[in-house]
């Protein structure tokens, strides 16, 4: 029964592992906790989850598990209608929701399951029996107990206290966290490969001292090259137009990767990138910079990082002429490939809610171009860009 | 064993649960919530009142997982060799003990408390790693290797500036502890305060919760900051009418500079009750 219970924080998308799972079946046996359903939710809390912004998901993944565990024993009879639903949409065939969708959506079927239950329960109190057989009622071809289903009946609520996982305390902790400067810093460090190169020109002050020790006294200097993180890095930041509205993450961005990247070199574009970049936003028209020179002068092993909301028509993408800016000869997704071709670690952030990538044409199309290396600006976001950034 | 709480120390039941989960399977409990919600407490009071010796080990932001271990003392050894010490001849002599070292060498169980463990570098708990599940580690200067002779009970504490590591993480018990509700709170303060004047308690916590409501404070009151000023106002002994009023939005309670040790936040807060005061 437990690795079900463990199947269901997968499916839940909580980060659960074997090895976490098996530490709570030993607690479980050493007597942690007696034959109590609060405990349990404790315990399991305790072992598994470690990051209390998932909190929330967990209360949720729980209540559905231990509902569902109890309709199915029929032991206590107490399912929300969002569960059902929820359980329902989960598990359902495209057929079997088709067919629901034909007795008039889910709300209707609620309906009218608690209208026969009524009925029945006028009829014999208390009856075990299932409303209809399987295969010829609705709900019995769905596999409910009905007689476990309690459909905006609060009365029991009333009766029994309200499960600690039903209260959901930790609504408000769930989401993604906030970026703030340090917490990019966090991120962004996933980056780092630190190495000594170049000239020995610091003193090595520990290995002089044993060294001199193992010497027996005699002076032995030690000297090194400097360590420092080798990772190279070149930011492209969409400015202007659309990306005002994001400007403050931008500069929060921009300044952690500078205090944490040596050798870092920033170009500003805007909505696409074409023939030209520029590295000062006043002298964008003069001072432009080839995009083909930066393509020749950069190495394979730098790490390029876009920074944009690929937010715009999709002209700008694969129409030449088609930039705001000027007439560009070739159309934007060529010189997109080319960065990819040229370096083979370059991902796109994008500070657009996730939520919305789908309905804006212009990010499928540069997250196609990007064969999906495209992450929101979130903390969880950033930390898997660096992760294929780093492979 | 067994961890019920202790006379000066309130624990929620989710936490002792999460305590004895860790003590019975000798796993890790990683602590984590607000400053000054008692985490740093909790290692304290569990080893009191489970009478054990307490080792132990604030990290800081140069802490090395190393020096938890043990520590070559090179210059030691140099300077005995410029004096002829025949030590010097014997490497162990100028390894000295960590934290860690000295736990797992303990002939009773102890209380490990690593404390604060995201202040140091982000590599530093997964050079712990296996020094936490196997309880052992090997000394490469004398070719010893050391292994615990009680798994200790580690406490380790976050404040969350860093994440942890996943592999790290897999390996503990973990336990969020919330900032405290109206009631938790109060026992606290009977805990430190035996006998305080209900009313003064009452009022006191309205207008402390007031305080800490203030949206866009930098640094929140938190427990420690309401015991500090409830010692003041005691000392003082402030009646609890002071701290009473119909609308508690216009009110500074008095001392207010307990609660809130940020210059900003004290002018913030000054100022929204300077407008909530105009605005009636
Ligand atoms: N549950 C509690 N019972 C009794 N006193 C408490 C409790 N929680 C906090 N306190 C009081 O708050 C003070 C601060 O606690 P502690 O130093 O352990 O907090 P912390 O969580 O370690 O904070 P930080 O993150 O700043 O290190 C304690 O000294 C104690 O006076
Ligand atoms: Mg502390």
């Amino acid at each position: 029964m437990l690795i079900d219970f463990f199947l269901a924080l997968r499916r839940h998308r909580l980060p659960v592992s074997l090895k976490e799972h098996l530490m709570l079946i030993e607690a479980v046996r050493d007597g942690v906790i007696g034959p109590d359903i609060d405990a349990f939710y404790l315990l399991a809390r305790a072992a598994l989850i470690k990051d209390e912004s998932l909190y929330d998901r967990y209360d949720l993944a729980f209540a559905e598990y231990f509902k569902g565990v109890q309709a199915l024993t029929g032991l206590d009879a107490d399912i929300p209608l969002e569960w059902l639903r929820r359980q329902a949409e989960l598990e359902l065939t495209a057929e079997e929701r088709a067919r629901i969708e034909a007795m008039g959506g889910w709300e209707k079927l609620m309906e009218t399951l608690r209208k026969r239950l009524e009925e029945q329960h006028e009829r014999h109190q208390g009856g075990n029996r299932m409303i209809g057989t399987a295969g010829t009622s609705p709900f019995g071809a769905f596999g409910f107990n009905p007689e476990g289903v309690r459909i905006g009946q609060d009365a029991s609520r009333h009766r029994r206290a309200v499960k600690v996982w039903d209260q959901r305390e930790f609504r408000n902790l769930d989401g993604t966290a906030e970026l703030g400067t340090r917490n990019i810093k966090v991120a962004l460090r996933r980056l780092r490969r630190f190495a000594r190169e170049g000239a020995a020109d610091e003193l090595d002050l520990e290995h002089t001292i044993s060294g001199t020790a193992r010497n027996a006294g005699l002076l032995d200097i030690q000297m090194r090259p400097e360590r420092r993180n080798a990772i190279k890095v070149l930011l492209f930041l969409d400015i202007g137009g659309s990306m005002d509205d994001h400007i403050k993450l931008c500069e929060e961005l921009f300044s952690a990767a500078r205090s944490e990247f040596k050798r870092l070199e920033h170009f500003y574009f805007h909505n696409c990138l074409y023939e030209h970049v520029w590295k000062d936003n006043r002298r964008r028209i003069s001072e432009r910079t080839r995009t083909v020179d930066i393509l020749n002068k950069y190495g394979h092993d730098h790490k390029v990082i876009f920074i944009g909301d690929a937010t715009m028509s999709p002209y700008e993408i694969v129409q030449p002429g088609g930039s705001l800016e000027y007439a560009n000869e070739e159309p934007g997704a060529v010189w997109l490939r080319r960065v990819l071709d040229t370096w083979p670690r370059t991902v796109w952030l994008n500070p657009e809610p996730e939520e919305l990538w789908n309905y804006r044409q212009s990010i499928a199309m540069i997250r196609d171009i990007f064969r999906g290396r495209m992450f929101p600006t979130t903390l969880q976001g950033l930390e898997q860009a660096m992760k294929v950034l780093s492979r | 064993m067994r961890f019920e709480g202790s006379a000066d120390y309130v624990a929620t039941e989710d936490l002792k649960l999460a305590v004895n989960a860790a003590i019975t399977l000798r796993r890790p409990l990683l602590v984590k919530g607000e400053p000054g919600t008692g985490k740093t407490m909790l290692a304290e009071q569990v080893a009191a009142s489970l009478g054990l010796p307490l080792l132990e080990w604030h990290v800081k932001s140069t802490t090395k997982a190393q020096q938890g271990l043990y520590e070559y003392d090179a210059v030691s050894r140099l300077r005995d060799s410029q004096l002829g010490d025949n030590r010097v001849q014997d490497i162990a002599n100028y390894i000295v003990r960590g934290t860690l070292w000295q736990a797992f060498a303990s002939e009773t169980p102890v209380v490990l408390l690593i404390d604060e463990i995201d202040k140091a570098d982000i590599e530093f708990p997964n050079d712990l790693l296996r020094e936490l599940d196997r309880m052992e580690f090997h000394v490469y200067e004398t070719r010893e290797m050391v292994r615990a002779r009680h798994r200790p009970l580690v406490f380790i504490t976050s404040n969350n500036e860093k994440e942890l590591p996943d592999a790290f993480l897999r390996r503990c018990f973990f336990h969020y502890i919330r900032f405290p509700d109206r009631d938790t709170l109060a026992r606290i303060v009977e805990v430190h305060f035996p006998g305080i004047r209900k009313d003064l308690l009452r009022e006191a916590l309205e207008a402390f919760f007031e305080v800490r409501d203030t949206p866009g404070l930098k640094k929140k009151p938190s427990t420690s900051e309401l015991i500090d000023w409830l010692k003041l106002l005691l000392a003082e002994d402030i009646s609890p009418e002071v701290l009473r009023s119909k609308d508690r939005k216009t009110i500074i309670p008095p001392m207010h500079g307990a609660l809130l040790k940020n210059e900003q936040d004290v002018h913030l807060f000054e100022r929204l009750v300077f407008l909530a005061r105009q605005s009636r």
